[in-house]
């Protein structure tokens, strides 16, 4: 039985009279890719900013690895080993894309050569190695969504929080960041990624996680989610159940 | 680079042989204001911390110096230090609420000019360190007491801070600490995201620099041996302070001393003419003028472009 290495319990916030997420509850398992989907607005952002300390959650606890993580600020949350992409990405757009790689490898390792030679070969994995002396500025959203993840997968991460990193991109650069996701989960990194290419989620996820105006309403294998009714209605509306997300 | 660095320091070095004393004199407020530039660097170029109270700075490190001078006979070249003590510790202050509370941009301008103008109306009236009529150091020519008979001294004094400033940045590029600063300038979420404690490294890149600008204050006050509030905690000198970097490249470790080099004999220049044609301030319409020259052709100051085009050169 693998252990839980994300722990979610009871998590809410709300913006003003909105009520962004709710009384949510999941697990994440060692090694395990887990996928956060649900329509526009479901909250699955404001989770993952929960997640990693960017915002602070009303109610509800986070345990990360048996810790309580809940309330703690997000260089702390990386430091145990939970790293997180922008769905936005941001880069350090003046500095090299080697550079943006080593910021998040000086965390484990203060000397710059050394994390330099980590950077380096995180940069030959994801395919970047090529324009490592260019600023990040010169990227194309593809290549800067590849060194978001680099930077993240840099600071040697237990679990990896990808928020949309297949947004935006075309065919053949979505298969190369599944491809890519695929063998960072082989490595042992468990990892939970919000996503709207429903291919991609479904062909990666070991289980699904559906929000929908912050609630869950469905969990399991993606087969099953994906048939579900509450499903169904929630992306496509009451009465139009004609298709799965699939 | 290195080797046009090493023969542009030689230069220095023996020009005090050759050179007269004006000219010794504006290279001492060239090395002296890249001093200063080179302290803010670290907060304001590297960290992109944009501070414009650094006067606060130099006034407490002179003021310092020079009461305990005064007062109780201590030696301003200890005094230097006990200056930039204290002025890091208002460093620390500032940084604290400034980055604590997530004041970004405007509102921590803001805030530096703020704490610098406490500073310079506390200074104002406050009769025990002379009031509005400031302090006045007497001359006596003792070195002990940083004084000199000799306007070299003082310049190769200001040569070496000039240098000494200019070896911590270059220390603290290389290592992390450096690092995270450039980062932290980019985007500061991304950098938490990743690890980086942003609030440490910050408040170090503040006790730092004004650390440094602190003990610059000693100079300031033992150079020119008056010190009146409104000169040594006023905005105009925190101006000087940030415009240099800013026009040779904030964030670059050759930047504050070129800006130093383009804009120090320009303002002793158009200082000397305008003011003997009775358009005394007009020198700052020349800043004005060179800044927007800058931000809009060398925007990333005039450094970072002359190496780029010594190694098109080279």
């Amino acid at each position: 039985m693998a252990r839980p290495v994300l722990e979610v319990r009871g998590l809410s916030k709300h913006f003003g009279g909105l009520e962004a997420v709710k009384d949510l509850s999941f697990d994440v398992d060692e090694g395990q890719i887990v996928g956060l989907i649900g329509p526009n607005g479901a909250g699955k952002t404001t989770v993952f900013a929960m997640l990693s300390g960017f915002l602070r959650p009303d109610a509800g606890e986070v345990g990360f690895r048996g810790c309580a993580i809940t309330g703690l600020p997000p260089h702390r949350v990386n430091a145990l080993g939970l790293a997180r992409t922008f769905q936005i990405v941001r880069p350090f757009l003046h500095l090299s894309v080697l550079r943006n790689v080593t910021v998040g490898a000086l965390g484990r390792q203060p000397r710059p050569r050394e994390a330099e030679r980590q950077a380096t070969a995180i940069l030959e994995e994801v395919g970047l190695a090529t324009k490592r002396e260019q600023p990040a500025g010169s990227l194309t959203l593809a290549e800067r969504k590849r060194l978001e993840l680099a930077r993240a997968l840099a600071t040697q991460p237990v679990l990896l929080l990808l928020d949309e990193v297949m947004a935006g991109l075309g065919a053949a650069e979505t298969e190369r960041i599944v491809e890519l996701v695929r063998r960072i989960n082989r490595r042992g990194i468990a990892i939970l990624l919000i996503e709207h290419v429903m291919r991609a989620v479904m062909s990666l996820s070991e289980r699904l996680v559906v929000l929908n105006y912050g609630e869950r309403i469905a969990e399991g294998r993606p087969e099953a989610v994906a048939g579900d009714p509450r499903v169904i209605e929630a992306y496509l509306g009451e009465g139009d159940a004609g298709a799965a997300p699939a | 680079m290195r080797w046009a660095a090493l023969a542009a320091l030689g230069v220095l070095i023996a020009l005090p042989a050759v050179v007269g004393s004006y000219t010794l004199t504006v290279l001492i407020f060239v090395f002296f204001y890249a001093y200063l530039g080179q302290a803010w660097n670290i907060v304001g170029g590297y960290a992109g911390q944009l501070s414009v109270g650094h006067a606060a700075f130099v006034g407490i490190g002179a003021y310092t110096a020079a009461m305990l001078s005064l007062g109780a006979g201590l030696t301003p070249w200890l005094g230097m230090f006990v200056g930039g003590a204290l002025s890091a510790a208002l460093g620390a202050v500032i940084g604290y609420l400034g980055f604590r509370f997530g004041l970004r941009g405007f509102y921590f301008v803001l805030l530096t000019v703020a704490f610098a103008e406490i500073c310079r109306i506390v200074a104002l009236n406050t009769e025990a360190i002379g009031g509005a009529q400031g302090l006045y150091i007497t001359f006596t020519g003792n070195p002990r007491q940083f004084q000199f008979p000799d306007n070299r001294a003082y310049y190769y004094i200001a040569l070496g801070l000039m240098l000494a400033a200019t070896a911590v940045v270059w220390t603290i590029e290389r290592k992390r600490f450096g690092i995270y600063l450039t980062a932290i300038r980019e985007d500061e979420d991304a950098c938490q995201a990743l690890g980086v404690d942003t609030f440490k490294y910050k408040m170090l890149a503040m006790v730092v620099s004004s650390f440094l600008t602190g003990v610059g204050g000693t100079f300031y006050a033992f150079y020119l041996f008056s010190l009146q509030p409104n000169t040594v905690f006023g905005i105009p000198l925190s101006v000087e302070i940030v415009i240099r970097p800013i026009v040779g490249g904030a964030g670059t470790l050759g930047g504050p001393i070129l800006g130093s080099f383009i804009l120090s004999p320009l303002a002793e220049l158009s200082r000397f003419y305008f003011a003997r044609g009775g358009w005394s301030g007009a020198h700052l319409i020349v800043y004005g003028g060179l800044l927007i020259l800058v931000v809009l052709f060398l925007p990333q100051g005039a450094y970072p472009y002359l190496r780029r085009l010594l190694a098109r050169r080279a």
